[in-house]
């Protein structure tokens, strides 16, 4: 058996690998224990979130198939961070977990080219530190030119529930031995992660009605740009319940502390700090005498309730005494407990930018195994994996976003530049050009990198820049579009802004804070085609009033951008021997040789490395 | 990191600092004839000059006059670095060599980093290949050099300034970022109005570092310091010694016997500008009161006066009323001189010397410096910015800080603001020579109970 490119791992990240590599017409193999499990959420039954919904949204103008998912199989939409400015308005929905896997299987099943391969990986074949295959349980070799690595918690996976250890990459399903050991005589630094979720609850054991409500928004908003608005939302809407723990709660747990395998050493990888478990947020905020906890629905038919912020990996007994210690909880059923998991990773300063190892051609890794957690980041990774295993086997130039571009630009980025210790999040504050990467504009931003590698149809990027065009016309006419003085000053006064002492245009007056370009469109006296027509519509409308109401900021950010942009393009050779420029220092010399940036501005964010050694950087480049 | 192509216009002293007889500036890249025609008055404007040229003129500030120099023009690609290149040769003052370099960055050139300009000829192929090791070493060591100069005490000092100042920025933009990145999270957030009186706090103190810079009237401008007394009490006498111990005799204005006479010495790094003044006494000689007026005048601007007294005369109280008339007591050090000779003690007396023997004088300048500093509210222990891209940075982040500072009082949403604030943050760490993006995510989690 052949194929040009072998994904190992059926979660989010291979959904992704698989799809866009047969999407550009390869042959893909994508291998997993159980195709069943298709995109299985392993912990919350929710996509998105504050900047994962952006990510969802980025994966999405590249042609990905998460948003589309996540759509179809959404039963509460929400828009975070409303109240603030439109950079940080990130989608988020709660899912149907059963639903969401029958759709993901539906979804690669329906893309030509991928043949769904239910075994497991045992081994890697490579040949002078290239790819030539994998090893697989039942069918053995399986020969190809491309391998993506996306086996989640999988490798060495060990669950741990109070002292008693499982191996296993996830409740009830076996752990991946052999791929580590074979990475490691192959010359790769493997790392160990930690990460949990918290109980499930039994839904009709709960006392709902004295629980606090959390209901979607109104007009819920898909993610997808390909999801007909009429369609939308698919499913019938749920709710979500608040509760907290209290100090009797802490009490309990803190009887387990002792059989706490967090507490004891027993678990030696490192977990996120984002994401505590619930003793040790008990232990490190004692002062607080309340966590608040989320009671979310795992799906429209399921009797399972997913306890998000109880994330946990005490004993079974301590776990269930201190459930019925919470309000609303005092009768629940735990149906399953919370556990803890660690897995190997591979610190990810080992893989360039194209997610290809830098030690084995061929091979790239995606998800997990680079140390990220969370389905958005895994997704992200496995498209751009994807993509350029793809791209490389056709011909066609990789695919690298910029940090100034996507945040898919920043998660990569930031793994292969910083490397990391805990499993990476990704949040808005990490994007330093986050007003510019925003969930409004990601298919302005990068439609056309998924049209170029044929996994958007002409039509779609036809649509874009015509709305690309509209945009444009329309800042240019509202610059010189006035609003008369006297209507002007009626609106302005009734929402008490300084009143105006000519006629104004409207790009100025929108900048005012509350003023929204729509109602200020809505008083222009003559009926202006050109008005209406921009009334009329919406999406062209949005892009419109964010660029001219934060103009100066969105300035300030792409001056800076262009300022570093030499150093961004100044490229330094993969195969640069570090050791040999004697005047670096010793601790850049370190570095650089690890992680062996592409350009001057990648080499300039690796800490330990100086401005001097930048110097000499340049002057290297040169000879 | 602020590493640049080069594309802007840099600056730096050329010659080793410190006092010698001439010392050279140099400017390099495309604004460099730009930035001099602004600050240099000569016979015609350098832009229109031939390379290769020296022309004689004056730097300026305005209508004051800062030194006579020789400028040599250099035009690309036949230059040093291979852009244009200006060498401003003035006098071997480090006051007017400071001076000039802030004359030049403030009309927009960038302080060279170390080795920047030996870098540019390289990268413009003015050094040729086989010098490469050569340049990187100069790079590093010259680097290594300032990272050395940067562990004196006054650099120590503001450094740790700065870290204090930059962490307290990060907590702040942590405390926006909550809200942005963790709005679901159950904290409570703090206001607008607090934020905004956090950056405030911030912004003052930096306002105060940059006013240690203008404290240059000790650091830059040097301290001035009258010199009163009754006609041979022996002021010329203590001039001439000090002039023989500095050693470093600057600048000399001539005058008539009548005219004030100032010798500016450099004594511990610190500029002293002696003025001689004629005694200061009512006169009814015209001439004489003209001078008089001149002398009240000197020791009226002095920051101090030092008043001697001859050991062998009464002590003359009439002057020392005079003097306190025209300042403060505290401005004043009053010298009995001539202690080689029997004397007796005398009253008030600050500092005893002998100007024939030296003795004392020690004591003397000590006391000098001492009045200088208590009287600028600075001591040797305060933090003082002396470094002119230090200036640069605390400038530069004080402007972003006060439009971080607009966002807040507009209650625009935090991603305003941190986009400001991470600004002037990257910029403090310019100083401090560290930086990493996560410090804002570090201290959130150490602080705040984040995780549903």
């Amino acid at each position: 058996m052949k194929f040009d490119i072998i994904v190992i791992g059926g979660g989010h990240a291979g959904i992704e690998a698989a799809c866009a590599a047969a999407g550009m017409g390869c042959a893909v193999g994508l291998v997993t224990m159980d195709k069943k499990a298709m995109g299985r959420m392993s912990c919350n039954p929710a996509i998105g979130g504050t900047a994962k919904g952006h990510l969802v949204r980025e994966i999405d103008a590249l042609g990905g198939k998460m948003g589309l998912i996540a759509d179809r199989t959404g039963i509460q939409f929400r828009m975070l961070n409303r109240s603030k400015g439109p950079a940080v308005w990130s989608p988020r929905c709660q899912s149907d977990r059963e639903l969401y896997s029958v759709e993901a299987l539906r979804i690669v099943e329906s893309v030509p080219g991928i043949t769904i391969i239910d075994d497991s990986a045992v081994d890697i074949i490579s040949e002078n530190n290239e790819v030539r295959g994998v090893i697989t349980g039942n069918l053995g070799e399986i020969m190809c030119s491309a391998l993506i690595l996306s086996s989640g918690t999988f490798l060495n996976g060990l669950m741990h529930t109070g002292l008693n250890s499982v191996k296993g990459g996830r409740f009830g399903e076996n752990a991946s031995t052999g791929i580590t050991e074979t990475l490691l005589k192959l010359g790769f630094e493997a790392g160990r992660l930690k990460t949990g979720t918290p109980p499930r609850l039994k839904k009709d054991t709960i006392n709902w009605d004295i629980l606090e409500e959390q209901k979607g928004d109104e007009n819920p908003q898909p993610f997808s740009h390909f999801t007909n608005a009429g369609d939308f939302p698919y499913l019938p809407q749920m709710s979500c319940y608040i509760t907290h723990t209290s100090g009797k709660v802490h009490k309990v747990l803190e009887k387990g502390f002792g059989e706490s395998p967090l507490f004891t050493g027993r678990i030696k990888g490192t977990g996120p700090r984002y994401c505590p478990s619930i003793e040790d947020k008990v232990v490190r905020f004692s002062e607080k005498n309340q966590h608040q906890l989320f009671l979310e629905p795992e799906g429209l038919n399921s009797d399972l309730i997913y306890l998000n912020g109880f994330s946990t990996s005490l004993p079974v007994e301590i776990q269930a005494e201190a459930l019925k210690m919470i309000k609303g909880l005092e009768e629940v059923e735990m149906v399953r407990p919370g556990y803890a998991v660690e897995y190997d990773f591979f610190p990810p300063h080992q893989v360039d930018l194209t997610l290809e190892t830098k030690l084995v051609k061929g091979l790239y890794f995606s998800g997990q195994i680079n140390g990220t957690s969370g389905y958005e980041e895994a997704a992200a990774q496995g498209l751009i994996a994807g993509i350029n295993a793809a791209a490389k086997i056709k011909g066609m130039p990789e695919l690298v976003l910029k940090r100034s571009e996507a945040y898919t630009g920043v998660l990569i980025d930031d793994l292969v530049t910083k490397s990391t210790e805990e499993p990476y999040r990704m949040f808005t504050s990490r994007a330093e050009y986050r007003l510019l990467l925003r969930q409004d504009n990601s298919d302005r931003r990068l439609l056309k990198y998924g049209y170029e590698y044929g996994l958007i149809d002409k039509t779609s990027f036809e649509i874009l820049e015509e709305k690309n065009r509209k945009v444009l016309e329309g800042i240019e006419f509202l610059n010189k579009h006035r609003i008369e003085m006297k209507a002007a000053n009626v609106f302005l006064e009734a929402k008490g802004l300084d009143l105006v002492y000519n006629a104004e245009t409207t790009a100025k007056l929108v900048k005012r804070p509350s003023v929204g370009l729509r109602e200020l469109l809505s008083i222009t006296t003559n009926n202006n085609q050109q008005v209406n027509d921009l009334i009329s519509d919406i999406n062209v409308l949005e892009q419109i009033e964010i660029e001219l109401k934060y103009e100066g900021y969105i300035k300030r950010q792409q001056e800076l951008i262009e300022k570093l942009e030499k150093f961004e393009n100044s490229a330094i050779p993969l195969a640069t021997d570090y050791k040999s420029l004697k005047s670096l220092s010793t601790e850049g010399r370190e570095k650089l040789s690890k992680v062996k940036p592409r350009s001057i501005g990648q080499a300039s964010r690796i800490s330990g490395v100086t401005p001097s050694d930048i110097s000499v950087l340049l002057v290297y480049l040169k000879t | 990191m602020n590493i640049s192509f080069h594309e802007d216009t840099i600056t730096a002293p050329a010659t080793p600092p410190g006092i010698g007889a001439l010392s050279i500036i140099r400017l390099s890249g495309p604004e460099s004839f730009r930035l001099i025609d602004k600050i240099f008055k000569g016979k015609k404007k350098l832009s229109d000059a031939d390379t290769h040229t020296l022309h004689y003129g004056l730097i300026t500030e305005g209508s004051s006059t800062i030194d006579d120099v020789v400028v040599s023009v250099f035009r690309k690609p036949n230059s040093y670095t291979g852009e244009d290149v200006i060498e401003i040769t003035s006098h071997g003052n480090p006051f007017i060599q400071r001076k000039i370099l802030e004359l030049l960055i403030a009309g927009g050139a960038r302080a060279a980093e170390p080795g920047e300009f030996t870098r540019r000829a390289y990268l413009n192929n003015r050094i040729d290949l086989a010098q490469a090791e050569a340049v990187a070493d100069v790079i590093n060591s010259s680097s290594q050099a300032s990272l050395r100069g940067a562990r004196n005490q006054l650099d120590g000092l503001l450094s740790s300034k700065v870290k204090t100042l930059r962490d307290g920025l990060v907590e702040t933009s942590s405390l926006i970022e909550l809200e942005l990145d963790f709005s679901e999270e159950d904290i409570i957030l703090i206001d607008k109005s607090e934020i905004a009186g956090k950056i405030e706090r911030i912004k003052a103190e930096i306002e105060n570092l940059l006013k240690s810079f203008s404290f240059g009237k000790i650091l830059r401008d040097g301290v001035n310091i009258a010199i009163a007394g009754k006609p041979n009490t022996g002021k010329s006498s203590l001039l001439n010694y000090l002039l023989r111990e500095s050693r470093a005799i600057v600048s000399s204005i001539p005058g008539t016997t009548r005219d004030i006479i100032r010798e500016d010495i450099i004594i511990d790094g610190f500029l002293f500008r002696l003025f001689d003044t004629a005694g200061i006494r009512s006169s009814v000689d015209e001439i004489e009161v003209e001078g008089v007026l001149r002398s009240r005048n000197a020791v009226k601007n002095a920051d101090l006066t030092v008043f001697m007294y001859d050991s062998s005369e009464e002590f003359p109280e009439d002057l020392y009323r005079e003097l306190l008339e025209v300042i403060d007591r505290k401005k004043l050090i009053i010298v009995q001189n001539k202690i080689d000779l029997p004397h007796i003690d005398g009253p008030l007396t600050d500092v005893k010397i002998s100007a024939k023997t030296g003795e004392g004088i020690e004591k003397l300048l000590h006391s000098i410096k001492d009045r200088a500093f208590v009287n600028s509210n600075y001591t040797e222990k305060s933090i003082i910015v002396t470094n002119i891209r230090h200036k640069d940075c605390l400038v530069r982040a004080q402007d972003f800080l006060e439009k971080a500072n607009i966002s807040c009082r507009q209650n625009l949403s935090g991603e305003f603001i941190a986009a400001d604030m991470r600004n002037a943050v990257e910029i403090l760490s310019e100083i401090i020579g560290e930086i990493t993006t996560n410090d804002i995510l570090n201290n959130i989690f150490k602080n705040f109970c984040i995780g549903k």
